[in-house]
């Protein structure tokens, strides 16, 4: 694509001699002045700017937990009381940064979905969805040590559940679970290099992956609600006819998103910072015991929905495969959805249907997944994950099936 | 000397040049493979957690007959619990409700392998956390109690993900547990001495 670019003005004075040495000026103007994004995004398209806003607000406070927080089997617990207790606004520091670990996954969950209502994943958008798939990956990595490091008895207990899942690989599992906790149990050295992968490795890792995000997003431009390509109809100046510079106009859009997310976000921090047990378990407020398993193991709301299908199925290293199975299958989602539309608005009945019962089922087992593994409850977790898998697994099928409705030349977009 | 003279690229012995390419990058990987061997020794327990790992000692002739005992051998609690002679006989009748009745899946010493997983059969020495996800399981030594059920012939219930477990450590179907309780390496240097991290092999000791 031949785009115009605005000449970029010969600046005189401090910005002249900035911009010789370093490119301020053609940054703005190929990332974001002239960076052209469809004008109908909705409500949808706020989530990829909060969970870069989330991820901000996550290091921030990060930064300063490390400041107060003592890594270490007998001083992680108390640091964690001191900085509650003694730490000037310590105790608002540590439920910003408890809180924006829950938003994180709120903001994610809804940009995925989001992904799938418009078929955001699809050619020539395969890669971008891989890349955000694996900043998912590293998110879950990171929110689960940084869960282990206040060292509460859920810490240790979930640290235990976890780690061991590693045991179910054949031949290699024992002494590779060993080799990850540093010990014959969930110890010290367990406790001290998930710190150091929570502050130092894994945020690096994050950061890196979200930049190659959003350069492989500058690449293919955004898709939109219609699922066409706005770079196939360019008007006389290059710049597509449907897309407006995505500076001054989405920025702006999404400061709105940002103000009414911070409204949220603060009313949870400073009224119900534990959410019910959801955010910050009651077990977690006691120190971690080796010689006592709290009644209930259940991690953190956001793993919920995996943690039901481990426990749904009888045979152990069947559960912990299919746990797995559940996360990784969709990177393959690009290749399954074989439907000739992109977005859900001309997908037949049949793809909208399948969308809303796996919707429903991923909202399922995360509410199983916080309810004891017995009766009813395994009952139910199997069929959902039966539902959950035929989502996916179907998709070839379905996604052929019925006839989409025909896609506009131009996005749907009404002036306010 | 001819100044500046560029080789044209019809002139470069490709051949050549790939292989030294190859060459290069092949050194260059074994050498990042033994630069990482340390890093990912530093992972493996260490000398302090090793020696913290040492075999410890119990006396069973301190515990009552049909109690329990839990001690710490290498972080994990270890139950040692002395059977009476009707616990010993509740062993046998539900082999059909087990998935495991032989342990030949199970990991255990080859001298707990048998009927009763253990050296002597009034002495029962099992690794205490569930093997499905490493829980710990609860002692529910009553036999056909109410909470268990009719069929249930004493034994273990893990809370977490309601794993069940006989007086031998061994696994009921249903159970999301796929093998019976790990046994560790233990001996009796003298009569109802127990040390649990050492046995005639050395397997296992630290």
């Amino acid at each position: 694509m031949a785009a115009v670019q605005a000449p970029t003005p010969q600046r005189k004075g401090f910005l002249g001699w900035l911009n010789k040495r370093l490119p301020v000026d053609e940054f703005m103007s190929t990332q974001l002045t002239g960076y052209y994004a469809p004008k109908n995004f909705n409500i949808w398209y706020f989530f990829g700017s909060l969970a870069l806003l989330v991820l901000v607000l996550q290091l921030a406070t990060g930064i300063f937990l490390t400041m107060f927080y003592k890594p270490g089997e007998l001083t992680s617990f108390d640091s964690v009381e001191y900085i509650m207790r003694e730490v000037n606004y310590g105790w608002l520091i540590r439920y910003l940064h408890s809180t924006g670990a829950s938003a994180f996954f709120i903001v994610v969950y809804l940009h995925m979905f989001r992904a799938f209502l418009y078929g955001s994943y699809r050619a020539p958008r395969e890669l971008l969805w891989i890349l955000g798939m694996l900043v998912y990956l590293a998110l879950m990595a990171e929110a689960f040590m940084g869960y282990v490091l206040p060292w509460g008895n859920m810490s240790f207990w979930g640290a235990q559940v976890i780690v061991n899942l590693f045991s179910t690989i054949p031949a290699i599992g024992p002494p590779l679970v060993e080799w990850i906790r540093g010990d014959y149990g969930i110890a010290d050295s367990t406790l001290n290099r998930f710190f150091s992968l929570h502050v130092v490795a894994v945020p690096l890792a994050l950061l890196l992956l979200v930049m190659l995000h959003l350069v492989a997003l500058r690449q293919t431009g955004s898709n939109n609600p219609d699922g066409i390509e706005i770079k196939k109809n360019l008007g006389p100046d290059g710049h597509p006819v449907d897309g407006i510079p995505f500076h001054p106009y989405y920025t702006i859009k999404d400061v709105v998103g940002v103000g009414v997310f911070f409204i949220l976000f603060t009313i949870v921090v400073f009224f119900v910072p534990t959410f019910g047990g959801l955010f910050l378990e009651g077990p977690n407020f006691e120190p971690a015991n080796p010689m006592s398993t709290p009644e209930h193991i259940a991690p953190v709301w956001y793993f919920t929905p995996y943690y039901a299908i481990l426990r749904a199925v009888p045979n152990q290293r069947m559960g912990a495969l299919l746990m797995g199975l559940a996360v990784f299958v969709f990177f393959l989602v690009p290749w399954l959805d074989q439907c000739k539309v992109k977005s859900m608005r001309y997908k037949p009945f049949i793809s909208k249907l399948a969308l809303a019962v796996f919707a429903v089922s991923f909202v399922a087992l995360g509410y199983l997944g916080l309810q004891p593994a017995e009766g009813l409850y395994v009952a139910l977790a199997r069929i959902f994950t039966v539902l959950y898998f035929g989502f996916f697994i179907l998709m070839p099928i379905y996604s052929r099936m019925g006839t989409p409705k025909p896609e506009p030349t131009r996005v749907t977009y009404h002036a306010h | 000397m001819a100044e500046n003279v560029v080789v044209g690229d019809d002139e470069v012995d490709q051949s050549r040049r790939k292989f030294l390419t190859t060459a290069t990058v092949a050194t260059g990987a074994v050498g990042a493979a033994f630069a990482a061997v340390p890093f990912i020794s530093s992972w493996a327990p260490s000398e302090r957690a090793k020696a913290a790992g040492a075999p410890v000692e119990l006396d069973v002739s301190k515990i009552d007959s049909g109690q329990m005992a839990i001690v710490t051998w290498r972080r994990q609690p270890i139950y040692v619990v002395r059977r009476t002679p009707e616990m010993v006989g509740q062993l046998k009748g539900h082999d059909e409700l087990l998935k495991d009745k032989d342990s030949a899946d199970s990991d255990q010493p080859d001298y707990a392998k048998n009927e009763y997983r253990a050296r002597l059969p009034e002495v029962l020495v099992l690794i205490g956390t569930c093997t499905h996800l490493g829980c710990l399981p609860k002692q529910r030594f009553e036999a056909h109690s109410a909470e268990m059920g009719a069929y249930w012939p004493g034994g273990f219930f893990c809370p977490c993900h309601g794993s069940r477990f006989d007086l031998a450590g061994r696994v009921f179907n249903g159970s999301p547990a796929s093998v019976n309780l790990r046994i560790p390496p233990y001996s009796f240097p003298s009569s109802l001495k127990l040390v649990v991290g050492v046995d005639e092999t050395q397997k296992g000791a630290a």
